[in-house]
Order: C-alpha cells, then structure tokens, then sequence
C-alpha cells in the first residue's frame, strides 16, 4: 500500500531529525545536528533491506517515489518563498562576503580530484522515472564541451 | 464570483500553490525548450523565477516569506517550508548506493570543514575591508556567512548587535541565492556530473537550500549525495563559528 512507504519515509524523517537534536544537545550547540543526513542514510539502509528482502512492492515504492518526484516542485515553492528582499536590504557587505565565500567554494571543488566514474550510474533507481533526470541527461549530451 | 474563487484559492492555500507551481515549471520549461533551446535547464528557470517572485513579494508585503507573504499565495511557505523540503530530500536517498557514500566519505567529511572555514573567513575578510575591527562583529558577519542558520547563533552567543545579526542573515541568504544561480552555471567547469563531486560541493556550501536547488538545476540525480554532506554543515558552522573561531579572530584582531 502506498501509505507504507510514505510512512517508512515519515519515520525515517522523524527519527533522524530527533537524533540530530540529540547530537546538538550532547555538543552543546543550539542546532540539529545533520537530522536530515541521518535519516537519509536510514531510508538507505531500510529501504535497501525491504527491497532485498523483496518486502517492498511497487505500490508501497510509489509512496517514495511521489515524494522524490515532488522534490524540485517543492524546491520552486522554498525559492519563492525566500526573503530575498531582506538579502538585497543587506547591502553590499552582506553580497561582497557571499560572493567571495561562495568563489572560494566552486574554486577548491576541483582541488578534490576528479573521481574516475564520470556519470553516476545510469541505473541508480533514485530518480531514473523521473523524467527531469531524463532531461537533464539528454540536454547535457547536446552541449558543446569546452 | 470573481471574489468567491479569490476566497476559495486563500481558503485552499496549498493545493492552490501546487497549481500555481505546476503552472510556473510548465512555462519555465517551455522557455527552456524554446528560448535556450535547453541549453538553461527548466527547473533552473523556475527557481530564478521563484527568486524574483520572492523579492516582489517582500517589497510589496514587507513580510519575511517572499510570495509566500501575500495571502493569496500562502501556500507556497507550507510546500517550500522546512517540512515538506525535508521530507523530499529525504526522499531523493530512496536507492542510493551506501557504497557510494562511503568511498567519497571522507573527502565529506574534509570538505565539510574546509566550507566552514573558508566561507568564514571569507566573511571576517569583507567585514574588515568595510571598516569593522571589532571581533564580535567580525565573527558573527562570518558566521552569517557560513550559512544564515550560524549567523544568530553565533551572535547570540558572543552578545552581537541585532543590526549586525540581521546583516550576517542577508550574507547567508545572498549565499543560497547565489549557489542556487551559480551552480547549474559551473558544474561543468569544476567535474560537478559525479556523486563523489556532489558530496564535497555539498560540504564546501553547506547552505542547504542553496545545494539542493542548484544540484536539482543541475542534474537531479546528484542532488540526495550533495544534501547528505550539506545537512551536516550548519550544525558543525554552530559549532565551530561561536568557540574556536571566535577565539581565532580575537587573537587576530
């Protein structure tokens, strides 16, 4: 049933969101602490586990998968819903500092190396219904490389 | 009747921005298609559209929420809040390798505290160059810097002005807007097209929102292993900002 896999995702966000208060309680610090990380490798290891276990059929994955697929939707809702007039307030200082912090970022992510494997795997089922992945795949063959 | 639907779209508030949202992608990518003939993805369109939304939204509201401040687009704050946000980021983990995670772990873990720093520093550095000298003030601009979560942390905690609180707020804000517009434009300059590459970029930003709106412009597959690293950020910005570095800027400056 659909409700199982929302639910297998609702409890994953629920209790690694309340272990990341607790890890910022036991450090002392006013914040969650990686909440959202912890039940992301939850849902990895559980869903990994069902799915071996061949426990999650595709009308309780579709639980899952909706919410997947509302993820840019909703990532279009949070940027219309951000105060960007505060941040233009803010005035040179506050875009002078973002722009060099987020300069200095992009610039040291090569620093890293580049991985080997180029792609991610073609078969990864995290996002392959969606047909935005699709599209970004296909638009990004159709691109001159510089 | 025109007053009754009025009424009706305020009423249900969040089916109306799942409206409105489908709307609003719909026309992005078909801008995308037409107008850019793909080359500026979609879902990059429709977040710069939701930007610019916003600020018209605060400016005509006063409000802290962009569009999300205008009674009729309400809904919009409930669907791009921090529930359903994390809800959908979670989501994204759904079939991802744990092997994946692991092999790029420890770069994570590297790039997670190098983003502290570096975005820090940036900020004591252009804090300085505008004029201030004083260590909290420095620190708290620097730690808004690192993501606007940290920011009032860490002001709070070393006694900052509210001035100087809301001015490290905009620093971050300007931060995940910027990541937002900037990634889809770099990624293929910096080898951001792999997990591992994703999972370092999502330390070195941190800002949550930013990374998880310019992975999603940039190749939605990336965006659950530049999330995990992301999340962890501001708790270690929290961290980090208020103790350690305070003290390093105090015996700077």
């Amino acid at each position: 049933m659909v409700i199982y896999g929302v639910a297998l995702l609702a409890g994953c966000m629920l209790v690694g969101l309340w272990a990341g208060d607790v890890l910022g309680m036991l450090l002392d610090i006013d914040s969650n602490v990686g909440g959202v990380g912890i039940a992301m490798l939850l849902l990895i290891f559980i869903g990994g586990y069902l799915s071996d276990k061949k426990k999650l059929p595709a009308s309780t994955e579709s639980g899952i998968t909706f919410w997947n697929g509302m993820y840019i939707p909703i990532v279009v809702a949070m940027a219309a819903s951000q105060n960007v007039a505060a941040a233009i307030d803010g005035g040179l200082i506050a875009l002078f500092a973002s722009l060099v912090a987020v300069g200095a970022s992009f610039a040291l992510i090569p620093l890293f190396g580049r991985s080997s494997k180029k792609k991610p795997s073609s078969e990864a089922p995290s996002t392959a219904q969606d047909p935005l992945s699709a599209r970004s795949v296909a638009s990004s063959h159709s691109r001159p490389t510089r | 009747m025109l007053e009754s639907l009025l009424t009706q779209l305020e009423k249900q508030h969040l089916i109306a921005a799942f409206a409105l949202v489908g709307g609003a992608m719909y026309l992005s990518y078909i801008v995308s298609d037409k107008l850019t003939r793909g080359r500026v993805h979609g879902s990059a369109i429709a977040i710069m559209v939701g930007l610019i939304l916003a600020y018209v939204g605060g400016v005509a509201t006063g409000g802290t929420k962009g569009l999300a401040d205008i009674s009729l687009f309400a809904g919009l704050g409930l669907m791009g809040g921090g529930m359903l946000r994390d809800l959908a980021i979670i989501a994204t983990a759904y079939g991802v390798r744990f092997q994946e995670i692991r092999e790029a772990g420890m770069s994570g873990v590297v790039a997670l505290f190098l983003g502290v720093i570096v975005s820090f520093v940036a900020g004591v550095a252009v804090a300085y160059a505008f004029g201030y000298r004083d260590p909290v003030t420095l620190t708290t601009i620097g730690a808004g810097t690192a993501t606007y979560i940290v920011g009032p942390i860490a002001g709070a905690a070393i006694g900052a002005s509210s001035e100087i609180i809301a001015l490290s707020i905009a620093a971050g804000l300007f931060k995940s807007i910027l990541v937002m517009i900037m990634t889809p434009m770099l990624a293929r300059h910096i080898g951001l097209d792999n997990p591992r590459s994703a999972m370092i970029f999502g330390g070195l930003m941190g800002t949550t929102s930013g990374v998880a709106a310019g992975l999603a412009a940039t190749d939605p597959k990336l965006v659950p292993y530049g999330a995990m690293t992301a999340t962890f950020y501001t708790g270690l910005g929290a961290l980090l900002a208020p103790s350690v570095l305070y003290l390093a800027v105090r015996a700077i400056f």
